[in-house]
């Protein structure tokens, strides 16, 4: 019997899953989930989120390096260290076989609870989850929100140490994304280590104690979001449309009092700017100065998306 | 959940938690059979239902002789009970096995909730077959009586028990991999396609109407037709249920179910695996 002693609930050295073609789907991956937090992997599709999270689940065998969860390693000893892992896939997996109760009492049997213990744990969980009054009904009869919730259900039943949950809240509407939330932060000021992952800036940036930020399955950054915002030393972000050339509105613009950098994303010019009051006009005025129209513009303050762009250059969306 | 209630967590070392892993799966797979015993029935009633009614009842009726005299029919009766208990098996072991993996590996990816249960990939592989061995069993109890009691000539068995009660688990067992090999081999979407392709010609070539020995007139029919495992699951049958009707020696019909139990048990879970991890 190991109990857990660390409080490191995740650790990844080298962590490398490589896919036929060459395809790097993970590369190298070296990460510390700690015991409590809520730990956000964020990143554009395709950028490794989802490999990451199947080869710390065990569903995919890394072709280099190691992963533990829970001090146990997963390649070593994946039955073992499932007892310590919840996970909420990104697709609907409930039971199409059983009622909303049963995908709860089955699920603690496969972990080993009694019938009475599982049906307890279920009971309770319903109840929390406001499921009770749906617990004989047939999952084809939930909602979308509905079933994620009981997904949830489902991973934490058996009380692991560590939830995973994939890009938990894309698919769902506002109104079931903000339950989600208040589920995660009641999950989180329990004590639950969570790692999830997410292509939407501000779930990481509301939820999350700690974000990698994770581009061609790498690490470009790691800190907590306000770590991360500061790192980018600036603090408005002007994006500035021209119909001149962008690329030398970027250089004219960057030579401004108080521009950290500016740089072309998407076609259009972002600025970097600290210091700076009365930001708009300044920048119109001097994109003017230079000889260029501005058809469009727009601040904002930094956020992980900025960061994101800065570290990329590209943005979040697919 | 308190604060401390992920500290209390004891992980149990991989041969217990795989064990009530195991027990647990088996359980559920069993509470939905339960669920659905009048789907279950019907599955297994109607193919070996409909065939026993028109070559045992109605063509005898009709005055269509497939044996040829009365005593011919009787016998007839008497060997098609072993070909309909052994294509019952088959059957059954798609469909408790290959269909609802379609659905699992398929649109609904239920599988991968399935799969984290805390034992290893392989074991829940051997679950199904479990699980559908278990219904082929229950299917071997349900088409039995009915084989023996429709036919409008006597059926005459000779029940050599040692037999019958080898022959049916292993049987089962066989039935219950080929759907796991079906399963798991092929793409989820091209699954009912087997029926066709191969479900249809293993029943209509399986030995089912008549004793193997019998094709001896056809010989490259006789000898092609060993490919199938239903050849000696019909065999079985007869050697277990009949006297007087011929049959494969014991070693051969043994020999191959068990090297075919074999074959397609590990190319089965060798499937799932490649299904399940990436």
């Amino acid at each position: 019997m190991r109990a857990l002693a660390s409080d490191e609930v995740i650790r990844t050295e080298q962590l490398t899953k490589v896919y036929p073609g060459d395809i790097r789907a993970v590369d190298e991956l070296d990460l510390e989930v700690h015991r409590g937090e809520i730990f956000g992997l964020l990143g554009p599709n395709g950028a490794g989120k989802t490999t990451t999270v199947g080869l710390l689940t065990t569903r995919i065998i890394p072709t280099s390096g190691r992963a533990w969860v829970g001090g146990i390693d997963v390649v070593a000893a994946p039955a073992v260290a499932k007892q310590a892992i919840g996970v909420v896939p990104q697709t609907n997996t409930l039971d199409r076989s059983l009622t909303v109760r049963d995908n709860l009492t089955f699920h603690g049997r496969y972990f080993g609870m009694t019938a009475h213990d599982a049906r307890a744990a279920a009971d309770d969980l319903l109840k929390r989850f406001l499921l009770a009054d749906r617990a004989d009904a047939s999952v084809y009869a939930l909602s979308g929100g509905m079933a994620q919730r009981l997904m949830v259900a489902r991973a934490i039943l058996h009380r692991p140490p560590i939830l995973f949950l994939d890009e938990p809240t894309a698919g769902l509407d506002p109104q079931s994304r903000l339950a989600l939330w208040e589920i995660l932060g009641e999950l989180h000021a329990a004590g639950q280590t969570v790692l999830l992952t997410t292509h939407y800036m501000e779930e990481a940036d509301k939820l999350c104690d700690r974000v990698a930020i994770m581009d061609h399955g790498r690490i470009l950054a790691l800190d907590t979001p306000s770590g991360l915002k500061a790192s980018i030393d600036a603090e408005t972000v002007v994006r500035v449309v021209t119909d001149g050339d962008p690329a030398a509105l970027a250089t004219r613009l960057g030579e401004m009092d108080g521009a950290a950098r500016a740089a072309v994303v998407e076609g259009a010019v972002n600025l970097y700017l600290k210091g700076v009051t009365g930001v708009i006009p300044k920048v119109v005025d001097a994109a003017e100065a230079a000889g260029y129209r501005v058809t469009d513009l727009s601040s904002t303050e930094p956020t992980l998306e900025t960061v994101f762009i800065t570290l990329t250059g590209k943005d979040l969306r697919e | 959940m308190t604060a401390t209630a992920t500290d209390l967590i004891e992980l149990r070392p991989a041969g217990p938690a795989a064990r009530r892993a195991f027990s647990g799966l088996l359980l559920r797979d069993l509470h939905v059979l339960r669920k659905n015993a009048g789907q279950f029935a019907i599955r297994t009633i109607m193919q070996p239902l409909l065939l026993v009614f028109v070559f045992t009842y109605v063509f005898p009726k009709i005055g269509q002789r497939i044996g040829g005299s009365q005593e011919a029919q009787a016998a007839f009766s008497t060997l098609l009970m072993a070909g309909v208990m052994a294509t019952s098996l088959i059957f059954q072991g798609v469909q408790a096995v290959a269909l609802p993996l379609v659905q699992e590996f398929g649109f609904t990816r239920e599988i991968e909730d399935r799969v984290m249960a805390p034992l290893p990939v392989w074991a829940a592989a051997v679950e199904k077959l479990v699980s559908g061995s278990v219904q082929g069993l229950l299917a071997a109890l349900v088409v039995f009586p009915l084989a023996a009691v429709i036919p409008a000539t006597p059926v005459h068995l000779t029940i050599r028990w040692e037999y019958l009660l080898t022959i049916v688990p292993l049987a089962a067992w066989v039935g219950a991999a080929l759907g796991l090999v079906m399963g798991t081999r092929v793409a989820p979407q091209q699954v009912p396609l087997l029926f066709s392709i191969v479900v249809i010609p293993m029943t209509f070539l399986g030995a089912i109407y008549y004793p193997w020995s019998s094709l001896s007139p056809i010989p490259w029919l006789q000898y092609f037709v060993l490919l199938n495992p239903l050849v000696y699951m019909s065999e079985g049958f007869r050697m277990a249920l009949t006297s007087g009707v011929p049959h494969m020696h014991a070693s051969a019909i043994y020999g191959a179910l068990i090297g075919f139990a074999v074959l397609l048990t590990w190319f089965g879970v060798d499937g799932f695996r490649g299904r399940v991890l990436g």
